[in-house]
């Protein structure tokens, strides 16, 4: 089989990697490359995971780019049955005009089915629902030998949740079933309400708790002493037909205009001045105690209207640090990690916190019962690779985790200790996939590896 | 116009950007290809995803005979055109000492063609409306050293192309031939030496412009007319020590 070498990056464009990509249209293709090519594999589906999970730096990356189709749907039930490499825009182009949602969305539609499940991606519903998981009927992997197995609860159940999460390590989503949620209308209510520290924002939360189904909020990262954490919530929930005012299609898919970043901006562009006046602008944009009607792409997807945004934080790139903390510790470690950033001059804006809901059975899987925060930090050399480690070190005094999809960092001590599952995870994989095939630039790194 | 489109060669990489172009459409699909899981795999998408019927048929381009049955005054039946993608590259250095190679590149580039077009010109033809649609290549333009076997067959896909248009104008039945440049298919996927390589959906989305206005030739993306004219026009002397 054919394969490009190409240098290839995430979509925090840090660390680049050469890998030699392999493009499969068939099963039997993808079956000879699993079978048959020596180096070391991992699927990618759109590129989306932010550092390694999806890179394989001089080793083998399947693109799962044209395992796109839809098998079967059932109107009554909402399961979808699609190939992994099924883009969840593609899901809700087809699907929101008849009244469906996806159970689990983050904040991008440019994630395919199979890297969902391999990251068991949360959304704004976490607390509520769960993760990708929880909506996951069943899937077919390819393991290391190119053979298939079907897993769901009841059946291989072990390789069901060790995939979950399972970073592409257990094998190839080729198909999945999945479950979609009934929507009433494409619109949704969103109310919105600003605070003035972090001890309000924490407190909101636990008082709005089961009020939406959807949650997200904005923190300004420049605010400090009695006003650290002040920031923006946003809850909304999907609107009533009658909301819409007789709006003759409650159901079609008001898609934006799309803009470009046709090149990387230059690192100067983020700096302490521009950051401040955006933190400032976004805080006093937006309304407080207001519920505005908003569309599907305006609430869950803000950033996808710009292609290549990520050019924005110029050619070094960016981390998405990514951390969640148990209720018990987290408005400490929320504090203690905001500063830390804010002392290190990092620039950083772009920001989500979110309450989480109790942990899944992915084995792997990052969420658990407490608040995450989600932040873009400028890469900027050693100085940003030692923030973001000092990070992950308060991560683990807080008993906190960070997530592997974002993650660019982590060590293999760190890793084991954020993840105690690990070790059942290896057993399993020394079982399916005993030469180790399955393998990335992030399972070297964090050593999730039977070597 | 809203019937049926036939699509031979539609597991094909531009094969399957053509059924969606036209499942956009709503137009009911006919795809014939020889990969069963595939068709099947295709046609549950775009019922599922546009809502058209879409039927398969089993078709391998090796079989001269096969097309005289599958296109029949019933099977095509609310057929408004056929578009025909099948197409295998091959190896040109291989087809110099392999018999297999140069006869398979010649079979299924330019034969199965020939033995498509021959029963669904007739059908068209007393029908006297519809069209016939033939992806060629920009590779049937000119023999160059590096691609002549699949560019010779290309290029007899264009003169049969040519006598076919001239005989079905009376009939109204429009013939186009469509010659794509570089396009990112599993063709293509890893060979060196390629630039300006289009996406399968802007490819089938010039296709379905030209079938619409019923254009005898056309380049995709358009500014492989400009690139070919200058390969024609340049003189032996020159064209022979270039590495096309």
């Amino acid at each position: 089989m054919r394969s490009i070498t190409k240098t290839i990056s995430g979509w925090g464009l840090y660390p680049q990697e050469s890998c030699h990509l392999f493009r499969p249209e068939r099963e039997r293709e993808l079956k000879e490359i699993v079978a048959q090519e020596p180096k070391f594999l991992v699927p990618r589906g759109l590129g989306r995971a932010y550092a390694d999970a999806a890179l394989n730096a001089d080793q083998g990356v399947v693109l799962q780019d044209r395992f796109s189709h839809f098998l079967a749907f059932d109107p009554k039930t909402g399961i979808l049955e699609c190939e992994g490499g099924v883009s969840f825009e593609d899901i809700l182009e087809t699907f929101v005009p008849r009244g469906f949602f996806l159970g689990v969305s983050p904040g991008t539609k440019f994630v395919t089915v199979g890297g969902a499940i391999a990251a068991d991606i949360h959304g704004k519903n976490h607390d509520r629902d769960g993760s990708m998981g929880n909506f996951v009927e069943h899937f077919h992997l390819m393991t290391a030998d190119g053979g298939q197995t079907k897993c769901s609860r009841t059946e291989n159940a072990d390789l069901f949740w060790a995939t979950i999460g399972g970073m592409g390590l257990t094998g190839i989503i080729t198909r999945a079933a999945i479950r979609l949620k009934p929507i009433p209308s494409s619109r949704l209510n969103v109310y919105f309400e600003k605070t003035k520290g972090l001890d309000e924002t924490l407190e909101r939360f636990t008082a709005m708790e089961g009020r939406y189904p959807f949650t997200v909020c904005w923190m300004d990262m420049l605010a400090t002493g009695s006003r650290l954490g002040r920031s923006v919530l946003m809850q909304g929930d999907f609107a009533a037909v009658s909301d819409l005012h007789g709006d003759p299609a409650p159901l079609a898919l008001r898609l934006p205009k799309k803009i470009n970043l046709p090149f990387t901006l230059p690192e100067a562009t983020l700096n302490a001045l521009s950051v401040k006046l955006f933190n400032t602008f976004i805080y006093t944009k937006y309304p407080h105690q207001k519920t505005k009607l908003l569309t599907i792409d305006q609430y869950f997807y803000p950033l996808d209207v710009m292609n290549h945004w990520n050019r924005g934080y110029g050619k070094r790139g960016f981390i998405q640090y990514q951390a969640v903390w148990p209720f018990a510790s987290s408005k400490e470690a929320l504090k203690k990690t905001v500063q830390e950033i804010q002392k290190a001059g990092a620039n950083a804006c772009l920001n989500v916190l979110k309450p989480m809901g109790p942990q899944g059975e992915g084995w792997l899987s990052f969420p658990l019962a407490g608040h995450t925060l989600a932040i873009d930090i400028p890469f900027r050399g050693d100085k940003t690779t030692r923030l973001v480690k000092r990070l992950n070190d308060l991560a683990l005094d807080y008993g906190g985790r960070v997530y592997l999809a974002k993650d660019a960092f982590l060590s293999p001590e760190g890793f084991r200790r954020m993840y105690p599952n690990w070790e059942k995870f290896l057993k399993l994989k020394a079982k399916i996939d005993p030469k180790g095939k399955f393998s990335s630039s992030l399972s070297r790194r964090i050593n999730l590896e039977n070597r | 116009m809203a019937g049926k489109i036939v699509i031979v060669g539609a597991t094909s990489g531009i094969g399957q950007a053509i059924a969606h172009q036209y499942g956009e459409a709503k137009r009911s699909l006919w795809l014939l290809g020889r990969d069963r899981d595939a068709l099947d795999r295709l046609a549950a998408d775009c019922r599922i995803r546009y809502g058209v019927e879409a039927a398969v048929s089993l078709y391998d381009a090796e079989d001269m005979a096969a097309p005289e049955s599958l296109f029949t005054d019933a099977s095509l039946d609310g057929v408004d055109g056929a578009i025909l993608c099948q197409g295998y590259l091959g190896d040109n250095a291989q087809s110099r000492r392999d018999l297999t190679e140069w006869k398979r590149t010649l079979e299924v580039n330019f034969l199965s063609v020939v033995a498509c077009l021959t029963p669904l010109a007739n059908v068209l033809e007393k029908r006297q409306n519809g069209f016939l649609c033939v992806v060629s290549s920009v590779a049937g333009v000119r023999g160059r050293q590096s691609n002549y076997v699949y560019g010779s067959a290309k290029g007899a896909v264009s003169v049969f192309l040519e006598g076919l248009r001239h005989r079905l104008f009376k009939a109204k039945v429009s013939v186009t031939e469509v010659r794509p440049g570089f396009v990112d298919t599993a063709m293509t996927f890893g060979l060196p030496g390629l630039f300006l390589v289009a996406s399968t959906e802007k490819v089938a989305g010039d296709i379905a412009h030209a079938i619409a206005k019923r254009k005898a030739v056309t380049y995709t993306p358009r500014f492989w007319w400009a690139i070919l004219t200058i390969i024609k026009c340049l003189p032996r002397f020159v064209f022979h020590r270039s590495k096309l």
